[in-house]
Parts: structure tokens; C-alpha cells; sequence
């Protein structure tokens, strides 16, 4: 090839063919602030017509877009302002939009659509209490719906009491889908810290600072990041660096393309690549599998969190390099259904919840998609909730829990979510209480950020 | 607009003429060609000018990934960006 590169060519087919190499959503961001009205019928009505409007096209060009570049786009999906503000007018009723968002999702054929979120990091109003209220009857009624609750920022502190009702909307929401294993509760982050451009689910929001319809592109790739990391087999760890940027630095191109040209087809605003590495179940998809190319027999060994850190910080630093306009989580996810390693990690209890709550630290986001007992107490679930807050309030990072206390199941049994969110086995949690430190409320001031140690 | 198109799969003889053949048929000109054998596989990556062709990627992709099964090679069809993208600062 006179212009173009052969090996560039043979490259980047084998890191979709055989490294699982995808940009992993399409997600546009939409406003949907001009459709408040006084009645929960009327704003519903309005809400399901304006994303019906500007994300008509979605499928249609991230498949094209696909097909163009011979990258495949996995999800396509919407975002948007938190609902919350949108139902003010009409508390008891919320559930009204939540049904019409659904509705509006299946009709653009997208698989997630995220919003039906609040956030009381500083207080929480009485319309925000009762739409929190609703989201295990949401949960319960959509299949498509997606829910995040932000309840911590370094700026304003935690709310405590937001970290206590939270505990019990999951435990709800679990109750009300007992049949699928508590599924609702795999729709539900409890965010500290929540950014505004994320276009992951469950916790994508389109925050009040954005503009009225905004492209947002996750990319993934934590195939290609360990297949590049066998040719540095005993190499010093700053080369294993080296390689993790290069090679961030090219997954990220291909999502800046793909954002450029999908903001252009469907007359919206380019927002931001989030670049994280995202795993799935199948194999060679895997972060644990990264950090153990490192050089752990298993994911969850002591110098875990040093590797996840190395990873972490390389994957941003190539990305940026790469994309105009970073933002979202930008980093790397350890969900634990949703790797096979983390999966086989747990199994052989090779890591524990305590583990994984270090690496949250400086992961990306946070304790995701474990799984726990059905009796685990609402306080305990709390305790989980503000102690990862903590970590990002004190941190300036965020940090999120998305537990499923999976109904009528223990430590040691399975459950399985099937597809993406993937399986695991119960985790077990502490058998101490932390009931009276959660019964107390109140809000834990915001930090001091000097003096750091 | 220009796409590269890279054939993969076993050697054997009439690859390229097909391939060829299919592309001229949409007048789809052949800029640059080379092969190599990849891994054990036959490799012709080519890069092709659509212009002159009615032809959209997306329907050119599908005509060469019918052509790609019948005759037992896998098929790539990708817009040139995504390389020049990805592999160049």
C-alpha cells in the first residue's frame, strides 16, 4: 500500500476479529427540560414524542456507520435530563413517564435508555423524595429503563439520608423483580460524584450543563489491551505502560471517528468519548484477564490494585491524547458478572468485596454489579453505599454501587442475568452491623481538600 | 470516496480475478494492490476509488461479502478513515 500501512490494515482487522475490539454505545444525550407541563399524562406524552423525534435515526446510522468503518457498534442509546426534575408537578405519578420512556425506547429500537435518575448530593426536596420512591415500581414496569440516584459529591459532602433510603430502594427494587433474580436492581447506580456526559448504563444521565441533543461514544476494548500486552512478556512495567497508551491511544481514534460522523448524520453536537475499557462475559473480553497478563495468578492477589491503577491511568493518557473531547468514566470498569475473570475470581473466592472495594480507589467507577445475599439489610447495603462515597468524595472521583441482593439466594449459590450483565456467584458481606451509624441521617460535610495525606 | 478491501482466506488460484471482476463490473477502480501470504493466509489488501460507481459502501461491502462466501474467502470492506484514523497521529 502506497498510503495506507498493510500491517495498520491486518491490525485493525484482527482487533475486531479476534480481540473483541467495538465501540461499545452510541448514546445521545437529549434535553428534555421544554417538555415540563403541570400533568404527568401531558409531560410523558411530550417527553416520548421529542426522543422519538431526535433519536429516530440511531439504529439506522450506528449501523451504517458500522458497516462503513467494519467496526461493530454494540448499543445504541438515550440519555437524558434527569426525570426527576421533570415531575415535579405531579408526585405520586411518576411512574406515568417512566412507562412513556420505555415506550419511547422500544419504538427507536435501542436496548437501554438512562435517566430515570435524581440527584440530592446536598439535600433532598419533597419531590425528589417521592420520585426516588418510585423507582422500584419503574424498575418493575419497564424493561428498558435505567436509574441512578447521586447522593455524594467532594463539593457538597453525602447526604446520609439520601445513603439510607437508597439502601431501601434497592432492597425494594430487588422485591419487586424477584422473579427475574432482582434484575431491577442491575438498572440502579447509586452514584458519588456523577458526571454528566456518561454514556454507559446504567448511570447515563444528560446533565442540565449540556446542550439540547448531544452525541456521547463509549469505546471498549480490553481484548486488544491484552493481546498487546503478551508481546511485553517480561518486560519493566513502565513498557507495559507504553503499550497500554498506544494502544488506548488507537481504540480511541476509532471512537472519535465514529462520534464525529454520528453527531453529523444525526444533527446533534459532538460531545465526548468516554474511553473505557468495558467488559463482557465471553471470553478474551476481560480487564481481569489484563491485570493478570500483568503478571497475578488471579485477579484479587495482592498488587491488584496497583496493576488496576497502572491500567487505569495509561488508558486515560493514550486516550486523551487521542480525541479532542474526553469525558464520561474514562477509565476502566470492574463489574463482576460482567468478566469472566472477575467471574472465576469470585468462584475460587480468590476476591472478596473488601478487595474490590480498594480497587474501586482508583478505578474508574466502583463496586459493580456484585451480587449479594436476599437478606443482606438495607442498612448494610447503606454501609456499602457510603463507604464508597467516601472513597470519591475524598478522592475527587467517581464512584458508584450497583449490588443485587438477588431474593432468596446465599453466599455460594449463582445467579444469572443472562447476555451482558452476565452471572456470578453471592458475595458475601460483612456479618457485622452498621445500623445505628446509617439510622443516624444527616449529611457528612464535604472535605477538606488541602493538607492532603 | 475511497474503501480498502482486504481478502483473507486460503491461497488458491482465480482469488484476485474474481475479486477483480466484481469491482470492475461497479466501476469501482483498483488504485493499489498487494498481497502477501499472512499467518499461512492469503492476503490481498487493495485500495479502491468509488467515484465512478453507483455503488454506496454499504452496498459494495454486501456484493463482495456474497462473493467472499461463494468462493470461501472472507472479505473486508472498510472506508479508507478508519485506518488513517486509528494508525496515523
Amino acid at each position: 500500500m502506497s498510503i495506507i500501512d498493510r500491517k495498520a490494515i491486518i491490525e485493525t482487522i484482527d482487533m475486531v476479529e479476534k480481540e473483541h475490539f467495538d465501540v461499545r454505545t452510541i448514546t445521545m444525550g437529549i434535553s428534555l427540560l421544554s417538555c415540563i407541563r403541570d400533568s404527568a399524562k401531558e409531560t410523558a406524552r411530550l417527553c416520548y414524542d421529542k426522543i422519538c423525534k431526535k433519536a429516530e435515526n440511531i439504529v439506522k446510522v450506528a449501523d451504517e456507520l458500522s458497516l462503513s468503518y467494519g467496526i461493530p457498534i454494540i448499543n445504541k442509546r438515550v440519555s437524558i435530563t434527569p426525570a426527576s426534575m421533570l415531575t415535579a408537578n405531579f408526585t405520586g405519578e411518576e411512574v406515568v413517564l417512566a412507562k412513556a420512556l420505555d415506550d419511547a425506547a422500544k419504538n427507536i429500537g435501542i436496548d437501554f435508555l438512562g435517566g430515570y435518575s435524581a440527584l440530592v448530593q446536598k439535600g433532598t426536596t419533597s419531590f425528589e423524595k417521592s420520585f426516588i420512591e418510585s423507582i422500584p415500581e419503574a424498575l418493575k414496569i419497564t424493561d428498558r429503563l435505567c436509574s441512578s440516584v447521586n447522593v455524594g459529591s467532594s463539593k457538597s459532602g453525602i447526604n446520609m439520608d439520601a445513603v439510607k433510603l437508597m439502601g431501601e430502594i434497592i432492597k425494594k427494587t430487588a422485591e419487586k423483580t424477584k422473579k427475574n433474580d432482582g434484575l431491577g436492581c442491575a438498572k440502579l447506580v447509586v452514584f458519588c460524584n456523577a458526571v454528566e456526559d456518561n454514556p454507559f448504563m446504567a448511570g447515563a444521565f444528560h446533565g442540565v450543563g449540556e446542550g439540547e441533543t448531544v452525541i456521547n461514544v463509549g469505546v471498549s476494548g480490553p481484548g486488544v489491551v491484552h493481546h498487546a500486552l503478551k508481546s511485553c512478556a517480561g518486560a519493566p512495567i513502565n513498557e507495559v505502560c507504553e503499550t497500554i497508551k498506544k494502544t488506548a491511544f488507537k481504540i480511541t481514534r476509532a471512537g472519535q471517528l465514529i462520534a464525529k460522523e454520528a453527531s453529523k448524520k444525526l444533527n446533534a453536537e459532538f460531545g465526548i468519548v468516554d474511553l473505557s475499557l468495558a467488559p463482557t462475559p465471553v471470553m478474551g473480553d476481560s480487564v481481569a484477564h489484563i491485570l493478570e497478563e500483568i503478571g497475578l495468578s488471579s485477579v484479587g492477589a495482592h498488587g491488584t490494585t496497583a496493576c488496576l491503577a497502572l491500567l487505569n491511568d495509561a488508558v486515560k493518557k493514550g486516550g486523551v491524547m487521542a480525541s479532542g473531547n474526553v469525558g464520561g468514566l474514562s477509565g476502566t470498569f470492574i463489574p463482576v458478572s460482567e468478566d469472566i475473570g472477575m467471574i472465576n475470581a469470585a468462584e475460587k473466592q480468590a476476591i472478596s468485596l473488601d478487595k474490590l472495594e480498594a480497587m474501586t480507589a482508583v478505578c474508574s467507577v466502583g463496586i459493580d454489579m456484585v451480587a449479594i445475599a436476599g437478606d443482606t439489610s438495607a442498612s448494610t447495603i447503606s454501609g456499602i453505599i457510603a463507604d464508597e462515597c467516601a472513597i470519591g468524595m475524598i478522592n475527587n472521583k467517581t464512584t458508584a454501587v450497583r449490588v443485587i441482593p438477588v431474593p432468596d439466594k446465599k453466599v455460594g449459590e449463582y445467579v444469572n442475568f443472562g447476555g451482558l450483565l452476565g452471572k456470578a456467584p453471592i458475595m458475601k458481606v460483612s456479618d457485622y452491623s452498621c445500623e445505628t451509624f446509617i439510622n443516624r441521617g444527616g449529611r457528612i460535610p464535604a472535605p477538606i481538600h488541602s493538607n492532603k495525606n | 470516496m475511497k474503501a480498502i478491501v482486504t481478502v483473507i482466506g486460503k491461497d488458491k488460484s482465480g482469488i484476485i480475478a474474481s475479486v477483480a471482476t466484481a469491482l470492475a463490473e461497479e466501476k469501482i477502480n483498483i488504485e493499489d494492490i498487494s498481497q502477501t501470504i499472512v499467518q499461512g493466509n492469503f492476503t490481498m489488501i487493495m485500495l479502491c476509488d468509488l467515484q465512478n460507481s453507483k455503488l454506496t459502501l454499504a452496498e459494495m461491502h454486501n456484493k463482495l461479502q456474497t462473493l467472499g462466501d461463494k468462493i470461501g474467502v472472507s472479505i473486508h470492506t472498510q472506508h479508507e478513515d478508519i485506518f488513517n484514523s486509528m494508525h496515523k497521529i
